[in-house]
């Protein structure tokens, strides 16, 4: 099983990270992609800025790949998490799992996400186009809810 | 040991990291917290509703009643709104 896990300020390709985890390979049944885009409501986000933890936003993430690994037969997982600052429409996060069947794929990328949200050490800044008011997302509580699923 | 600081509470704050002394009598996080807030109103600002405020130990998620001792750097930050 591979896992590989990276914090970057670039731009990331899915496609071809979706390659890297299934070409050449005759097990890998499912590969699932999830991708996470900054969105602008009512066209008032110039950008979000995302400040993170350095080492520690690897090491939690890679807790939590490992918790995934022991709930779910993976063969690959990719993680890729940007920071600094993301114009609406931009790509900020990516997770790519594959296994041999859907369900292990589908419910471990979804695993990987509501674990990410909540304990991976980032924060967004919404810039705003009035250059205004300058404000850090909160934490939702939907959020931590998210969690209660797995945790049965 | 050093203390770092992310997001809003680094901003209130206004540093991103220092090294800190704190007595022998501050044993856990939560008593670093209180201890940090007596520090001055830029602490008090930060740390005004301790029980939102998240806290690491050598870079993993620890709870307010964990004890400091050995702890190389201790971050605190607000819940985390990545992904």
């Amino acid at each position: 099983m591979s896992a590989r896990i990276s914090i970057q300020a670039e731009d990331f390709d899915t496609g071809a990270e979706v390659v890297a985890l299934t070409s050449g390979r005759k097990d890998v049944g499912a590969c699932v992609t999830f991708t996470g885009l900054c969105r602008d409501e009512g066209e008032t986000l110039a950008a979000l800025e995302l400040e993170h933890y350095p080492g520690m936003a690897e090491e939690e993430i890679a807790r939590v790949v490992a918790q995934a690994q022991t709930r779910w037969p993976l063969l690959g997982v990719r993680v890729i998490h940007r920071y600094g600052k993301i114009a609406p429409g931009g790509n900020i996060v990516l997770v790519v799992t594959t296994s041999s069947h859907r369900r292990a794929a589908f419910e471990s990328a979804e695993f990987l996400m509501d674990y990410l949200k909540t304990r991976a050490p980032f924060w967004k800044k919404e810039h705003r186009v009035d250059g205004l008011a300058r404000d850090w997302v909160s934490a939702k509580d939907d959020d931590d809810r998210a969690l209660e699923r797995w945790e049965k | 040991m050093k203390a770092v600081y992310f997001a809003w509470v680094r901003e209130r704050i206004g540093r991103t990291e220092e090294e800190i002394s704190p007595p022998d009598s501050v044993t856990t996080v939560g008593d670093l917290i209180g201890w940090l807030t007596g520090r001055g109103e830029e602490y008090a600002y930060a740390f005004e509703k301790p029980a939102v405020i998240r806290a690491a130990i050598d870079k993993a998620h620890v709870k307010h009643d964990a004890p400091i001792a050995g702890a190389r750097e201790i971050a605190f930050f607000p819940p985390m709104t990545g992904g």
